[in-house]
């Protein structure tokens, strides 16, 4: 099991609830899609997946570890198997790409490595390996308040990959990419959990990409969730459900509206689920 | 898995090097200083200048803490409290008196010259004036009262300039155009614009003289400084670590005071 | 009754409160004048005049002498060393009092996560402990360590270091807990130690500003080496206590004037150094 999560619950401080009797397991190797209108914490559940949230109740196993019951120094070591990709890049402006791509293995490298790669990197070839994946090699010396932001949101992303984790976590890894980029991104990250068999879980705000790359497909609605099907059985009126408190459209990666309306269901246009392109 | 070319092994130095000749600089110019001060640290770090201090530190427990020796410490403390309470206030008096040729009311000469003996006596340290006054008036608290009423007075009169030239103009002229001299202008318009900045920095000040007065008696102006020197030269390390108790006990409720009043006065209505 | 009302109406409501307060005033001022020992008549006792009058007389010409010049020369560098020995030590005092204080690279918070309550006990020890260091004068230190350690600039570079860590590392740690904080806390939340999210994710940020205040605390420490040296920490202000105790007014204004010139060479070095930064 990758993961296993059994009843969570999650109350803020200020008593907000986040999630509410939270069921979710993953064997090795899967993959799966988080989808749900905005506040429906998405990211609350990765960050519960991630260990950087408590729950409040219900029990976790991440990893076979309960992160709770770990001690210091085996928090940190489950904690450096787990790979984050986040919606906004935490990376430091005046910081180069390099660095930031470096930092990914910095709960595996013994000190003394990291800190001479402050002066010096101890590995150049790797980072720009993961950085032409990402078709941004060029930019591997450049500092990162000299990009777009798509351009670092895939920073972040070559950082994940080259911290080579047991379990990948991506928290909306595309909202600033355009269509080609973000099918890039997605691919790279599907390949490299495929590649090395670990498991990957993403949250995505829009739609059409989930059900394109990612078999299995969880919907969660105001902290609860409220279906876990393949990606085949997710049809109109599921998704109809889930966003129903939107505007009546779902949001897709082009923009253009999947229409849900009384006029488009007459016409029964069937959701286009693109196999995914085969990679090595 | 390609090997890295020449030129971006040469790219990927982490420090640029301005940078590195800046901090080789800074290195230089430490070490340098403590070469100048023929300056030994490692000598600190010995076993025996540890037993050393360690020898050093315990004379001063237990404290004197006799009825007696705490009654001078009550006097000291209230002299020194006095210090600061009078030095403030002439200050506040003194540069209010200067601050009016200080922001160009009297004109600009007059403005250099008084912002110019503002700035002198802001630069000299209170301990240092303190030295002067000892000379000019004796030991005892005066010269501390003084030195800190002359220091303070720079500061003082600086920013109130400073407040006066910030002040809308609009009220004291309307007064002038309708007959009124300008001093009289001045007091009935302008001041009361100006009053509660001017007492808001005064009291600021005094917290701050409070501190500073604790220590002037260095030089023999008076208060818990010259008990702590009086003891000390006299290697009465018990007793002096009472006054050194007492200085602290008195920044602490000091500071506590201020942050109460500050919270108060924040208050909406207060 | 309408002459009631009327003779209030001719009444100021205030001067009941202002009387009170003015006699206030006075009932505390008295004493405390006594007690500051407050007598101007002092200034004009003939014995102190004469005292002072000689010597300020002798603050004109200043004593340009080029023996006594070298000397206070010597003294100033001295000064300076004082300092930036002193300010070294501070820093490297508070890097990890800084850093461990700093609530920004506390993995126990991520979570929240085991070791909270120790955490917690231990930030707020450090702090006490800071506080201690700050709260009592660099003067007394110095004294204190001139008793120790004898005459000479060490003492002064040590009470330096004291105060001056304490107070650096107070200002470490709030830079490093305002400010983007994100990118040192994901690097905990996989696994890095604290050392490293500090260099890797806080240091990028806030290096201008830890550098900057620093420079600006050096700025401080000339000043207070110099009053140090009156309590016989060397430097300058051992030149200047020697020279006022033989009441030799000439020396004591070069000394005036060359710390008047001191003060403003490290305003403008601090500023330059700090525009630098920037």
């Amino acid at each position: 099991m990758s993961f296993e999560l059994t009843q969570i619950g999650l109350v803020h401080a200020n008593g907000q609830r986040a999630l509410r009797a939270v069921t979710l397991a993953a064997g090795r190797g899967e993959r799966l899609a988080i989808i749900g209108p905005s506040g429906a914490g998405k990211s609350t559940l990765l960050r519960v997946l991630g260990t950087s949230m408590r729950p409040t109740e219900g029990r976790v196993s991440v990893l076979e570890r309960n992160p709770w019951q770990l001690s210091g120094a085996e928090l940190k070591r489950l904690r450096s198997r787990i790979g984050v990709v986040h919606q906004a890049p935490p990376i430091p402006p005046r910081q180069r790409a390099i660095t930031a791509v470096i930092a990914g293995r910095l709960g595996q490298w013994p000190w003394w490595k990291s800190a001479l790669s402050l002066l010096y990197p101890a590995d150049i070839a790797g980072p720009r390996e993961q950085l032409a994946r990402l078709d941004l090699a060029d930019r591997l010396f450049e500092r990162c308040d000299q990009l777009s932001g798509g351009q670092l949101q895939r920073v972040g992303v070559a950082r994940v990959l080259y911290q080579r984790p047991d379990l990948l976590l991506a928290d909306e890894p595309v909202s600033a990419m355009d269509p080609a980029l973000a099918d890039l991104t997605v691919s790279q990250l599907h390949s490299e959990a495929a590649a090395r068999g670990v498991t990957l879980v993403a949250s995505l705000h829009v739609v059409d990409i989930a059900l394109r790359w990612f078999p299995r497909v969880i919907g969660l609605k105001a902290g609860e969730i409220v279906f876990d099907l393949p990606a085949a059985k997710v049809s109109d009126s599921v998704l109809r459900d889930l966003y129903v408190s939107e505007t009546g459209t779902l949001p897709t990666q082009d923009n253009q509206p999947l229409d849900i309306g009384p006029a488009a269901l007459a016409e029964k246009p069937a959701l286009k689920i693109i196999p995914p392109p085969r990679v090595i | 898995m390609s090997a890295t070319t020449l030129a971006e092994r040469r790219g990927a130095l982490g420090i640029c090097v301005y940078c590195w000749g800046a901090i080789a600089c800074l290195i230089a110019v430490v070490w340098a200083s403590f070469a100048y001060l023929a300056l030994d640290v490692s000598r600190l770090f010995t076993r025996e200048s540890a037993g050393y201090m360690l020898d050093f530190i315990a004379r001063f427990f237990p404290p004197d803490l006799s009825a007696g020796f705490l009654r001078r410490i009550a006097q000291g403390t209230l002299e020194t409290l006095a210090i600061s309470a009078v030095g403030t206030l002439l200050a506040a008096l003194a540069g209010l008196l200067l601050a009016l040729p200080a922001s160009g009311r009297l004109g600009p000469v007059f403005k250099a010259l008084t912002r110019f003996a503002l700035n002198f006596l802001r630069s000299v340290p209170e301990l240092v004036w303190a030295a002067l006054m000892v000379l000019a008036a004796g030991l005892g608290p005066f010269a501390g009262t003084l030195a800190l009423a002359l220091h303070t007075s720079g500061v003082l009169g600086r920013l109130f300039a400073e407040s006066l030239e910030n002040a809308p103009p609009e009220p004291a002229r309307a007064l002038v155009e309708s007959g009124a001299a300008p001093a009289l202008a001045f007091v009935y318009a302008t001041l009361p614009l100006i009053t509660p900045q001017l007492i808001a920095y005064s009291l600021y000040r005094w917290e701050m003289n409070i501190r500073m007065a604790t220590v002037l008696g260095f030089v023999g102006a008076g208060g818990l400084g010259q008990m702590l020197y009086y003891e000390l030269s006299l290697l009465h390390e018990p007793q002096a670590g009472t006054v050194i108790i007492a200085m602290l006990a008195l920044v602490v409720v000091v500071d506590a005071v201020s942050a109460w009043v500050r919270r108060r006065q924040m208050r909406p209505g207060g | 009754m309408p002459t009631d009302t009327t003779q209030q109406g001719l009444r100021d409501p205030d001067a009941r409160a202002r009387a009170t307060w003015a006699l206030a005033a006075v009932v505390v001022l008295w004493p405390l004048l006594l007690v500051a020992e407050f007598r101007p008549a002092d200034l004009f006792d003939p014995r102190n005049l004469k005292v002072m009058g000689g010597f300020l007389g002798q603050f004109f010409p200043p004593n340009l002498n080029g023996e006594f010049l070298g000397l206070a020369l010597r003294a100033t560098v001295e000064t300076l060393a004082m300092a930036t020995a002193g300010i070294a030590l501070a820093a490297l005092l508070a890097a990890p009092l800084g850093l461990a204080l700093s609530h920004s690279l506390s993995i126990s918070r991520i979570g929240p996560g085991p070791g909270r309550a120790t955490g917690e006990a231990l930030r707020a020890l450090t702090r006490l402990a800071l506080l201690a260091l700050r709260g009592i004068p660099e003067i007394v230190w110095a004294l204190l360590l001139v008793r120790a350690f004898g005459l000479g600039p060490a003492a002064g570079v040590l009470a330096i270091a004291v105060t001056y860590g304490g107070m650096l590392g107070k200002v470490y740690s709030e830079i490093l807990e305002s400010g983007d904080t994100r990118p040192a806390r994901v690097l905990l939340e996989s696994g890095s130690g604290r050392l490293m999210a500090f260099f890797y994710g806080l240091l990028p940020g806030s290096a201008q500003e830890l550098a900057s205040y620093t420079v600006y605390r050096w700025e401080c420490a000339v000043r207070a080496s110099v009053i140090m040296g009156f309590v016989g920490a060397g430097g300058l202000g051992q030149l200047m206590d020697q020279s006022m105790k033989m009441l030799n007014g000439g020396e004591v204004s070069t000394i005036l004037i060359i710390f008047l010139l001191l003060v403003l060479l490290a305003d403008a070095i601090s500023g330059a150094v700090r525009r630098a930064l920037a």
